[in-house]
């Protein structure tokens, strides 16, 4: 069994900032594994360790130091790694993203393709959609609980009222949602193992994109304007004097919460 | 010339420093303040390989070098010193004197076990009337019968009486002016562990008086060679010397965090107190003089493990930082005012955690002295 985890490297620590002249994330910086993208490594590592077989593949598309990123998904477990990487993929949108990926997944052919819920900097969570549907793949996002038996993969799905419970035959693609599993920390074996694991480096060439489809021009993406939320609007502050209770109550019915 | 760390280094940093934050920040407080021992945090850290990084992988260890040992230390004492002494005592005091001077069947005895984190060592060195003088050791060990019987007493030591403590290395008398090294399991008759001691700080790290009366253990518990006890002793605290000192970067690195935090936080006259140039000039002197002595530390580490001489080196790290955090613990929690004081604020802990750093494996006035000796002095 072949388990593709696509991840992205994402800027460190949780502060965002925009570039106004180029509209685009400001990717400077130290960069890490998204945490989401921990969350389906772990469970393709789950899913080998448990099979008692299996190939992890990671996936990545993105600048060369992306493979710090994949350098921990090999110290957690994972096999081997695919990067994606060439200057004409820069400001690459989700659609010239997903072509790329497409590509590398179609030259891999994996039983099973996992995604994280969305990526921390720019938090799309459609990435996965558009990969299943040019893979002409089944899809189930939002995964919770994830089970492969027999060459069908199930997976318990949040929803807003509760979960639903979905079946797809393999080769299929997953996205996992973060309540998934506790990724574990790579442990000092796989750290000092993980830069002898096999890594491959892929330009778009290699993967057959034409240059149009790729990096700006094959982005359909325009940021038009950039601005502030708006602010919160008047907001009421309720002290625990003992009365909060009933004045909470009253304000959520006030606005028929309850 | 390349002062780059590598990926692995880095790779090293950055999963102890996140498991750090995440498993030992949120019970820090609790363990110092019930001067709790960390057992589940231990069995985590084995788990990951980080209870035995300098051992080669043939005994259980992780065979990373002396920098990534530093830096793991470094990252623990970053957000509390109790981990950290607890892993850096049983690395480098408990369990390298056995890969450094152990036999071949010593090594598999015990190496396995320890480097795993399943089980603790400790190192006994220290006595009532044997600190800075180390040599002065009264614990004799007499032949008789084949076996070694010690009597005597050792003070303050680190991770003796753990439930998981396996076992003592200690020093001891085996002639007129000789000193041997011998192996005493946790459980020989004789052997006797205290209550914990109540300390200022490290609280949630175990430290002991022992004392052996008639301690009989098998002939083939020496370790090493009869009589080359001090020089083995004075190359284990060399060594030691390390990883404390990247204690005292971690502790120095805290604390500036700490403060950083909240003079950005905290508002006085109008602004935050970061805006106010006093704090400001504090903060800047805090990160220079943590560059500094990052940089010493991870230098003599760096000569260990290219083979070459570090001695020198390692004790000026270890001073260095030891002052660097004392200095830092103070004005970090003197940018905390008199939140600072409390039990809440964790500057508190590091503020308490911090002068140990000064005292052990060799106070300020022992490393001065070693230096001095290395100057020709
Ligand atoms: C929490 C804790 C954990 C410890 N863990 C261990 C352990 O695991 N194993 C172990 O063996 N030991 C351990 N120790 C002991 C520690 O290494 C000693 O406390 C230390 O070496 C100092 O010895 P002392 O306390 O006897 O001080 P002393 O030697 O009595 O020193 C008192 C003062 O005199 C100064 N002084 C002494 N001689 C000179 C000199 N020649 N010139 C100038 N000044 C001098 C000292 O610098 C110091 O300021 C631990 C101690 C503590 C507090």
């Amino acid at each position: 069994m072949r388990i593709a985890v696509c991840v992205k490297q994402v800027p460190e620590g949780a502060a965002k900032r925009i570039d106004p002249a180029t509209r685009r994330l400001d990717r400077a910086g130290e960069g890490a594994l998204n945490a989401y993208d921990a969350n389906a490594v772990e469970e393709a590592l789950r899913l080998k360790e448990s099979a008692g077989e299996g190939e992890v593949v990671l996936l990545t598309m993105g600048p060369a130091r992306a493979a710090d990123a994949i350098r921990k998904a090999l110290a957690m477990g994972a096999d081997r790694a695919i990067l994606v990487t060439d200057d004409a993929a820069a400001g690459s949108d989700l659609l010239a993203t997903s072509i790329a990926l497409a590509r590398a997944l179609e030259r891999e052919q994996p039983d099973l393709v996992l995604f994280g819920q969305q990526a921390a900097d720019s938090d799309g969570a459609v990435l996965w959609g558009a990969v299943a549907d040019r893979l002409r793949r089944p899809l189930i996002s939002q995964v919770a609980e994830l089970t492969l038996a027999d060459g069908v993969v199930t997976g318990k799905r949040q929803s807003e009222f509760g979960y639903d419970v979905i079946r797809a035959p393999l080769p299929a693609v997953v996205a996992v949602s973060d309540s998934i599993n506790e990724p574990r920390y790579p442990s000092l074996k796989g750290i000092m193992g993980a830069k002898k694991k096999p890594q491959e480096t892929l330009t778009l060439a290699d993967l057959g994109v034409e240059s149009d489809r790729a990096g700006e021009a094959g982005s359909r993406t325009e940021v038009l304007a950039l601005s502030e939320p708006p602010s919160r609007g008047e907001s009421r502050r309720i002290d625990g004097d003992g009365a909060a209770p009933e004045a909470i109550i009253a304000f959520l019915a006030e606005k028929r919460l309850v | 010339m390349d002062l780059d760390l590598t990926e692995e280094h880095e790779l090293v940093r950055k999963t102890v420093r996140e498991f750090a934050l995440e498993r030992v920040g949120p019970v820090a407080e609790e363990l110092d303040r019930e001067a709790r021992f960390p057992y589940e945090i231990v069995a985590e850290l084995g788990q990951l390989g980080l209870m035995g990084m300098p051992i080669p992988e043939r005994y259980g260890g992780g065979g990373a070098d002396t920098v990534s040992y530093a830096i793991a230390i470094e990252e623990l004492t970053r957000i509390d010193s109790s981990v950290a002494i607890t892993v850096a005592a049983h690395t480098s005091l408990g369990t390298t004197p056995i890969y450094l001077f152990g036999s071949e069947e010593q090594r598999r005895e015990w190496l396995p076990r320890l480097a795993s984190g399943e089980r603790l060592a400790a190192f006994g060195l220290t006595e009532p009337e044997a600190g800075s003088d180390a040599g002065a050791t009264r614990t004799t060990a007499e032949r008789r019968n084949g076996s070694w019987v010690v009597n005597g007493s050792k003070i303050f030591i680190t991770n003796a009486g753990t439930d998981i403590s396996a076992c003592v290395t200690i020093t001891a008398r085996t002639g007129e002016d000789e000193i041997s090294n011998v192996i005493v399991p946790n459980g020989t008759p004789g052997y006797e562990i205290s209550a914990p001691m109540h300390k200022l700080g490290w609280r949630a790290s175990d430290t002991r008086e022992l004392s052996f009366r008639e301690c009989e253990v098998p002939e083939g518990n020496l370790l090493g060679e009869r009589g080359r006890g001090y020089s083995q002793f004075l190359e284990i605290l060399d060594g030691g010397r390390i990883s404390v000192a990247a204690m005292g970067v971690g502790l120095a690195q805290g604390a500036y965090d700490l403060a950083y935090a909240y003079a950005q936080e905290r508002r006085q006259f109008g602004r935050p107190i970061s805006k106010f140039q006093a704090v400001q000039f504090r903060l800047a002197d805090m990160a220079t003089e943590i560059e500094a002595g990052r940089a010493l530390v991870y230098r003599a580490a760096w000569l260990k493990d290219q083979g070459r001489p570090f001695a020198r080196e390692a004790a000026m790290a270890k001073l260095y930082t030891g002052e660097l955090s004392n200095r830092a613990a103070n004005w970090a929690l003197q940018i905390h005012g008199g939140y600072g004081y409390m039990d809440e604020y964790a500057i508190s802990r590091l503020y308490r955690d911090q002068k140990i750093l000064e005292i052990g494996e060799g106070t300020n006035e022992i490393q001065r002295l070693v230096i001095a000796k290395h100057l020709g002095l």
